[in-house]
């Protein structure tokens, strides 16, 4: 059974390590003046406003009288990431969105990073072993089967873990943890921190990580295994596929270096060593959504000098937070709405120099009303495509029309009765904070399934 | 501007405010700052025979974010030699002649109290306040509270000061004991002139969790000290008023302590009675500077209520401060949420489920949910009105007041954040008349208040 020291570790070098965080640890006392603040709501909001239920008046009354441990478990009793998600979650539009103070005209209570604070201080000091000890449950000799190794799966095995049964994570790339590692924007997780709470997590044992495994239908070559022996071979699959490489426009010349999928980009910033931004002085964004702001605003932070978010309607129709927009504006980002990429102009060594911009109405490209800006790199960050093959390699596994695992909403069980599915490639992508719930549901409804 | 000049026994202050006995009056050179930022007057860290004092001295109680809620203290009476404070003291009066200066004492025999007092007196005293009140250290050695907890030799010990005494003679009391009118009468009958309350009160402020050892901690021990602060005002306010109604003590001035920080708390002290008011916690906390607001503050204060002097404000409350007994059992208030400024925290219904009699409703509940949630009367409409104050998520109500269960006891409104969001409203009495419960008793209709009996017959009379 693999644990922790041998998790591949991320090499020096990457462009994410120069990044600072934007909501820094507090420190004890900073962590009790803001937890004195909660006053400690009934049928609080702020609960019905978190995804997993978190009894956040209840966590934050424990850490203003010194129960930090106390805190700790009644995060991780809903959310067993929540050490990420205090770092992750947009708590803007959820918990602390939903905080009563914003009705009285005063700053919400910085709800993610109590969270952070009593995790952090918590599962510093052993991880999940330490915290739950004996309440984690002998071995039962029943094994899970995980694909994918992000939050979904990580929550997933962790759950599993606690109540003894065994768990083998099934990764197609290098480093585990899916967008936790590798797609979170550096001002708010790195990739070791990441990591850190993986370790966490595998230190309850019981769980095997075999990086570098592709999940396939029929027979399965090297490097690869197939869904008919994990069916075979184990109690019960889990699917925590999250979504597949970054969407095309299919411009003119939009293949070739310089033009990246903004979520492939993201994940190099944090784990490429080799990425190097020299020479960008004006980049294009292209999308309106979460993973477009977020690369414009790590671009902005990178220093290049001009980073403009092009979108194709009004800013109303911007999927992404107002508040992560008005967060990157702040550091520089542009924001160009009503205009269309359609053309990327390349040099005779097909280095992009410039990028053509159409006028839009209505989402489309009005002819003739091009424009040529220049710019040295292009994101394209308009979505996602699905994970479908590794989905449709299980029998009785269903997708709906946008390619998402179909799951009954309140045990998460696939149409095979062996397989369970959560997160991204279930929701088609949300929050890690939505996969951390819905591997709950389901490992709560897979415990009876072991059980019986 | 309203004339804050008090005269208290005959002695006239600029104003009320005066240090307490304690660290900020430890030496001349704090004094005269005082002074110089406003203050009236002060009473002089107690005098006495020479002690030695420890470190650490002091331990604080913290309440959520605010520091200092109520303060310890180990420190005995002052460690500097007597010639010093002595001089001092001389050296503060000449170049403050019109600032109050109060000798504190405390010795043992009646000689050292003879003695002690000519030397006081010779340097300019204008009152002497008898410390009959410190509740550590010093009450092992028979001083302090020790004398303030036996009326008897309190007596004793106050006749012999006022015999040898050329200025008047003030008794500090220890709230320490079962009924503050016992020692009150007991200084009043030994002649004392003027009576200062509390002094504080015996208390461990807490334990040192990791050195299983009570703070503030000496090396490996702790002791009992005497507490202060805000904490502490409400055991003052009740205690001065007493002493103010005694009809013996009542005749004295009095001088109030206990938690005082501003004008309003002084002003509350000075309408239950007291003449003047002395302070020390919240200088230690904040200083002097303190008093500025404490000026300002009381001349607005009474100027809004058209009144010339501190005097006139002196016991203005007291008469309505009575008995139980004498209560309107017909007065009849309910609870009132106000939907406009209601922020939907829902504290007032935990607090009324939990805390009071179960008449705050959630909206959206069915009646079994009611009965689950543990109300015993269900209203037959439970308005759901949406929390409109904006950004609260959509699905907030406004909690519902029972009126039919009501019964007024302010909890609610004493948990709600929102100022003025939750009043109290007056509704006709189901009496319909004035009754008193000492009516109740005179006319020989004596249930017991509370009482099965009694609310047996509220109820059968609804």
């Amino acid at each position: 059974m693999r644990s922790l020291p041998v998790l591949p570790q991320l090499p020096d070098g990457r462009l994410e390590q120069g990044f600072h965080e934007s909501k820094p640890a507090y420190n004890e006392a900073e962590a009790v003046t803001e937890a004195n603040r909660c006053l400690y709501c009934v049928d609080a909001p702020c609960v019905k406003s978190c995804p997993t239920g978190i009894d956040i008046p209840n966590f934050i009354r424990k850490i203003a009288t010194g129960n930090v441990k106390g805190a700790a478990r009644t995060i991780l009793a809903e959310n067993i990431l929540g050490y990420s998600c205090a770092r992750v979650c947009p708590v803007e539009v959820l918990c602390a969105g939903g905080c009563v103070y914003n009705a009285w005209g005063r700053q919400p209570i910085a709800i993610g990073r109590l969270q952070r604070f009593a995790t952090e201080t918590t599962l510093s000091d052993g991880g999940l072993r330490k915290l739950y000890a004996s309440k984690i449950k002998p071995r039962t000799g029943k094994r899970v089967a995980l694909v994918g190794a992000g939050p979904a799966s990580l929550a997933a095995a962790a759950l599993l873990a606690m109540e003894g049964h065994e768990s083998v994570i099934f990764e197609r790339k290098r480093y585990a943890g899916g967008l936790n590692t590798l797609g979170i924007a550096p001002y708010k997780l790195k990739a070791n921190d990441a990591m850190k709470e993986i370790a966490w997590i595998f230190e309850l044992g019981a769980i095997e990580l075999r990086e570098g495994v592709e999940v396939v239908s029929g027979e399965a070559g090297e490097g690869q295994v197939s869904s008919a022996a994990l069916l075979r071979e184990f109690d019960a699959v889990f699917l925590g596929l999250g979504l597949g490489p970054d969407s095309k426009l299919h411009a003119k010349n939009e293949d070739g270096p310089g033009v990246y999928g903004a979520v492939d980009l993201i994940e190099k910033i944090k784990s490429d060593p080799a990425l190097s931004l020299a020479g960008v002085t004006h980049a294009l964004v292209i999308g309106g959504g979460n993973t477009a702001i977020d690369i414009a605003h790590e671009l902005a932070l990178l220093n290049v000098g001009d980073v403009a978010m092009v979108y194709r309607r009004g800013r109303d129709g911007m999927s992404a937070y107002a508040h992560e927009i008005e967060y990157g504006m702040k550091h520089g980002v542009r924001v160009l709405t009503d205009r269309v990429l359609t053309e990327v102009v390349r040099d005779g060594a097909s280095k992009v120099t410039h990028a053509k911009l159409a006028r839009a109405e209505g989402g489309k490209a009005v002819a003739g009303t091009e424009e040529t800006v220049a710019c040295q790199l292009i994101a394209m960050a308009i979505g996602q495509s699905r994970a479908t093959d590794v989905a449709k390699a299980f029998d009785g596994v269903a997708l709906d029309a946008q390619g998402r695992v179909v799951v009954d909403p309140g045990t998460h069980r696939t149409g095979n009765a062996k397989v369970w599915a959560g997160g991204d490639c279930v929701n088609g992508g949300t929050e890690v904070v939505n996969a951390a719930q819905e591997a709950k549901l389901a490992v709560r409804d897979m415990l009876r399934a072991l059980a019986g | 501007m309203a004339d804050l000049e008090i005269t208290f026994c005959g002695v006239k202050s600029p104003n009320p405010f005066w240090l307490a006995s304690a660290p900020p009056a430890n030496t001349g050179g704090q004094v005269m700052r005082a002074f110089d930022a406003g203050w009236g007057g002060a009473v002089w860290k107690t005098l006495g025979d020479p002690i030695t004092n420890v470190s650490s001295r002091f331990g604080g109680i913290d309440y959520a974010n605010a520091r200092m809620m109520g303060l310890n203290n180990i420190e005995l009476i002052t460690d500097r030699p007597l010639e010093v404070n002595l001089k001092e003291m001389y050296e503060v009066k000449k170049r403050y002649p019109k600032h109050t200066l109060v000798a504190s004492l405390m010795v043992e025999t009646r000689e050292n109290w003879r003695e002690i007092i000519k030397k006081v007196e010779d340097v300019g005293s204008d009152l002497l306040e008898l410390n009959f009140g410190c509740p550590h250290g010093m009450c092992e050695r028979g001083m302090g509270s020790a004398v303030g907890q036996e009326p008897k030799v309190l007596e004793e010990i106050t006749r012999w000061v006022v015999e040898e005494a050329k200025v008047p003679v003030i008794v500090k009391l220890t709230p320490n004991t079962g009924d503050i009118n016992e020692p009150a009468e007991a200084a009043a009958k030994g002649g004392a002139h003027a009576i200062s309350l509390i002094n504080t009160i015996k208390s461990l402020i807490g334990v040192d969790l990791e050195k299983m050892v009570p703070t503030p901690r000496v090396a490996t021990k702790s002791t009992n000290g005497g507490y202060c602060g805000p904490a502490v005002k409400p055991i003052a306010l009740f205690m001065v008023s007493q002493v103010a109604k005694n009809e013996l003590s009542g005749k004295l001035p009095i001088s109030g302590i206990g938690g005082i920080s501003n004008w309003r708390d002084a002003a509350e002290f000075i309408a239950l009675g007291a003449t003047s008011v002395q302070v020390c916690t919240a200088v230690m906390h904040y200083g002097y500077r303190i008093v500025e607001d404490m000026i300002e503050g009381l001349s607005d204060f009474l100027d809004s209520r058209g009144m010339k002097s501190v005097e006139e404000l002196r016991g203005k409350a007291l008469g309505s401060y009575v008995e139980w007994g004498e209560l309107d059992l017909d007065y009849n208030i309910k609870a009132e949420i106000n939907a406009d400024t209601c922020i939907g925290c829902n504290l007032c219904y935990t607090a009324c489920m939990d805390g009071a009699h179960q008449c705050i409703h959630i909206p959206g509940r069915t009646k079994e949910q009611s009965v689950a949630a543990g109300h015993y009367h269900i209203p037959d409409v439970v308005a759901l009105t949406p929390v409109k104050v904006a950004g609260v998520p959509a699905g907030r109500f406004v909690p519902v007041v029972d009126e039919h269960e009501c019964i007024g006891c302010n909890l609610c409104a004493l948990v709600c954040p929102v100022p003025g969001t939750i009043s109290m409203v007056e509704r006709p009495g189901s009496l319909g008349k004035t009754e008193t419960w000492n009516d109740r008793v005179a006319q020989g209709r004596d249930l017991n208040p509370g009482s099965l009996d009694s609310t047996v017959a509220k109820r059968a009379g609804r």
